[in-house]
């Protein structure tokens, strides 16, 4: 079955090869095991390092902890802060088995911060409230500011318990689909060695996580890329709805690491130049509390009009100052260190410099509320693809639509992983016969491969990334017009062309970081060029996609899901695709759209 | 058993040295361990000069700025970038540590980097970190209870939760563990502080009901007992965690057992 001399395949079968040990891989790992089913994890990074152990503020779920709330509550939130682009039936799902998923995680042992009454510590975070935007939730779990930490290293732990096998730095590279348009498996590069991997199986699980570092400043980790996005894309599938970007408002001025919004859900704020608390202007009832999208474009509008802070007048204060130190000690120690490593402040004394950065996907590989991925048939909108699932930020189910709420990613991870293996569970048999590879299963990654490795091109991967990111940042902010993003449209074309002229250095097969990063580098130019066609398509203002030509929502021409492809002649394509306007069960009534403040 | 002289490649020779553009002016250097397995060269110290005036402030952006703009085939872990992650752990300036949390500032003089010492090597600043991974799972590093389940959540008090802190915070980086003289003569036998740390994290945990079974898993004159409060692990940690503290508290524990 070897192809060429020099590389050669070791080929494994499994029921279920999940890609990703983040989140929403390691519980998907977990479920799928506990079916009793084969199951491989594949992941480029040792568990821990994935990037779910960077989620400080908390995780949704409407436990009733701190005063009455009700799952309903939380669904009319997040349908609210997806500017009605999430899908009714996938929010209902998220949000009525969101206290169950967080039991669970309480049972496998997360570290929560607790009550008076030894009960789960919830926070108040941006867009959760009572009875339908009536009040002031405290829905987000947390572990202190670590919640992503220590959900993480608990989910690991837990994996350990079971037979699932893990092959940790292992870089997937291509799906394998065969002649009828079905998953059959994956293609993965051993790191430490250099070999080839086919993993042969039934289901194939994306757990990839989000592609923030296709920006030049992201709160993101430098492993970002979205590698499962684009092994969709390259298998012919499309993507949805990658134009929305969700701006955090608090990263650093400088490094883009994280502030958590659970720090503005402990009391604290924002000021501009003149010390105004100008959030209250923008959003008069929720104020600083208001959903990111709208926090991230207050303050851009703060600096464009002269009341930036420091020097250039160019980012915004973050006051925590005014915090007893000891809930500082308590509920923001994480946030304490990164202020003082990265800012060189005391937050007991001095205010932080932030400025809105690049934090997460609203898009992804499209799915539905099971995880199954959706083919893009123009004719069946709802047609699955044979063998694929996705979930987490990889996934677009959607149920974030234009604008995820904060506290609502750690749980979407494991209500949808937790799907994932159920519904593993549902449609396979343990050892049940596989559909064969196809013919030369496999061959086209490794000419993929064999090009970059030996490329001699002039141009490092480093520089093309830097232009990559660059444009996004100047072509495709917080505010958008089609001016901008018709020049971020050609300048994309342009650096996605010059990767003909692309020049890698290492030539070795063991740990080779330039050929990972090329092919990092390869993953994110077609979800730029994804991102930034879509963002120009669309021509209404919607959640995290803000046009200044186009400023109010569309519902009558928008109210649909971009998808997006990207094929091997870099030609971009769209097409759309409706959103559900119909919840899961009788229980709950569809939420009509209308005008959204906060 | 007595070795006079080093094992081959420990003793790395003079490497490349590359120099900063003409026009920078802000100069510091940074000297950093090479080692390439697929040559069969010894390893090598790396000389690079890198211009500060256009460089970030932790030594992982100078990493990050040679391998952009110099050395493309210089090899170390990364992700976060914020000392969440753990990945970046290497010997900077003589102490281990995160090199995305460590300011080049901090260092007086030429940066000189290793890798984690006393492990293998798979590439420049990439240790084998399997053993150590192996050493984790060995603690069973979850929640064992058995009381019926309730159906809401364990109740833990607020007191009882505290007494997590400053331990589930690790965050696995290894730094500790090969810091410790004894975790490096006896690695294979000994779990070493990171791992300690990790196992009184779950003796301690009020909603785990394994205390007993984890006990007589570390009663062991080599898992447990090899600690000798050197306490170069607690002056390691980059995220100010102290495992001697939590391996003198098993200790205790085992005492308090016997009694």
């Amino acid at each position: 079955m070897s192809a060429s001399t020099e590389y050669e395949f070791t080929d494994h079968t499994f029921d279920v090869v999940v890609v990703g040990a983040g989140g929403a891989g390691l519980r998907a790992t977990l479920g799928c095991a506990q079916a009793g089913l084969k199951t491989a994890n594949i992941t480029k990074v040792f568990p821990t390092r994935s990037h779910t152990v960077a989620a400080q503020g908390g995780i949704s779920a409407a436990l009733g902890n701190m005063g009455q709330d009700d799952w309903k509550w939380h669904m009319y939130d997040t349908v609210k802060g997806s500017d009605w682009l999430g899908d009714q039936d996938a929010i209902e799902y998220l949000c009525r088995n969101a206290p169950e998923a967080v039991y669970e995680l309480e049972h496998f042992g997360v570290p929560f911060s607790r009550t008076e009454e030894g009960k789960i510590y919830q926070r108040p975070f941006g867009g959760m409230t009572t009875d339908y935007g009536k009040g002031i939730a405290q829905r987000t779990c947390a572990a202190a500011d670590r919640t992503g930490h220590a959900i993480l290293h608990t989910l690991y732990g837990q994996s350990l318990r079971y037979d699932a096998e893990f092959f940790i730095e292992y870089f997937a590279i291509d799906l394998i689909m065969d002649d009828e348009g079905a998953c059959v498996g994956v293609v993965a590069l051993k790191m430490d060695d250099g070999t080839l991997h086919r993993f042969h199986s039934n289901e194939t699980i994306m757990a990839t996580g989000g592609y923030g570092r296709a920006y030049f400043s992201a709160t993101s980790a430098h492993t970002c890329t979205g590698d499962g996005n684009a092994m969709a894309l390259r298998a012919g599938l499309p993507l949805q709805d990658m134009e929305f970007v969700q701006f955090h408002p608090t990263g650093i001025y400088g490094s883009g690491c994280l502030i958590t919004e659970g720090s503005r859900g402990e009391g604290g704020y924002l000021v501009n130049s003149d010390g105004e608390r100008f959030m209250e202007r923008y959003a008069p009832s929720a104020k600083d509390l208001a959903s990111r999208d709208v926090v991230s474009r207050s303050m851009t509008m703060e600096i464009r009009e002269g009341r930036g802070v420091g020097a250039e007048n160019d980012h915004i204060f973050l006051h925590l100052d005014h915090l007893d130190p000891d809930i500082l000690a308590a509920r923001l120690p994480g946030i304490s260190e990164s202020a003082r490593i990265f800012a060189g402040v005391d937050v007991t004394k001095e205010p932080i410099p932030v400025i809105p950065t690049v934090h997460y996907n609203m898009g992804g590989i499209p799915t539905n509320y099971h995880g199954e991925v959706i083919a893009g048939d123009p004719n069946d909108p709802e047609k699955t693809v044979q063998g694929l699932m996705a979930i987490g930020e990889a996934a677009c189910v959607s149920v974030h639509g234009a604008n995820r709420l904060g506290s609502n990613s750690l749980i979407d991870l494991v209500v949808f992983g937790r799907a994932a293996g159920l519904r593993a569970g549902e449609k396979l048999t343990a050892g049940g016969p596989t559909k064969p590879l196809p013919k030369n299963a496999g061959q086209n990654s490794i000419g993929r491969l064999d090009r970059f490795r030996n490329a001699k091109g002039s141009t490092p991967t480093a520089e093309l990334r830097g232009r990559m990111q660059r444009v996004m940042q100047n072509n495709c902010a917080v505010y958008r017009t089609g001016e901008v993003l018709e020049e971020g449209v050609k300048l994309m074309e342009q650096v996605h062309a010059g990767s003909e002229d692309i020049g890698v250095t290492d030539r070795s097969l063991i740990w080779n970081s330039d050929l990972i990063e090329t092919l990092e580098f390869d993953n994110l130019i077609i979800q730029a060029r994804a991102t930034m066609n879509g963002a120009d398509a669309r021509k209404e203002s919607r959640g995290g996609h803000a046009r200044e030509d186009f400023s109010t929502r569309d519902d009558e021409n928008w109210m649909k899901h971009t998808l997006s492809w990207v094929d091997d002649a870099r030609n971009v394509s769209l097409t759309y695709r409706p959103v559900h306007t119909y919840t899961m069960t009788n229980e709950v009534d569809y939420i009509e759209p209308k005008e959204r403040v906060y | 058993m007595v070795e006079l002289a080093l094992p081959k490649g420990s003793k790395p020779t003079k490497g490349k040295k590359h120099a900063a553009p003409a026009d920078a002016k802000n100069l510091r250097t940074f000297k950093v361990y090479r080692y390439d397995p697929d040559g069969g060269a010894d390893p090598s110290i790396d000389e690079y000069q890198v211009d500060m005036d256009s460089c970030g402030p932790m030594v992982l952006d100078a990493l990050i700025k040679i391998k952009n703009e110099t050395d493309p085939t210089l090899t170390f872990r990364r992700s976060c970038r914020e000392g969440i992650c753990g990945s970046c752990a290497m010997n900077i300036d003589g102490t281990n540590t995160l090199a995305c949390t460590k300011g080049i500032d901090e260092v007086k003089g030429e940066v000189k980097i290793y890798p984690l010492p006393h492990m293998d090597v798979v590439k420049d600043l990439v240790p084998d970190l399997t053993n150590f991974y192996a050493q984790h799972a060995s603690i069973e590093p979850w929640l064992q209870t058995t009381s019926v389940q309730p159906e809401k959540e364990w109740k833990q008090s607020t007191e009882d939760r505290e007494k997590l802190d400053g331990l589930y915070e690790c965050i696995l980086c290894a730094c500790c563990s090969t810091s410790c003289p004894s975790y490096w003569w006896n690695g294979d036998r000994y779990l070493g502080p990171a791992v300690l740390l990790q196992a009184y994290r779950w003796l301690i945990d009020s909603r785990d009901e394994a205390t007993g079974e984890r006990l007589d898993n570390l009663e062991d004159p080599f898992r447990l007992y090899r600690c000798h409060t050197i306490m170069n692990c607690a002056k390691a940690c980059p995220k100010g965690l102290s495992p001697a503290k939590a391996i003198a508290e098993i200790k205790r524990m085992m005492v308090e057992r016997r009694v």
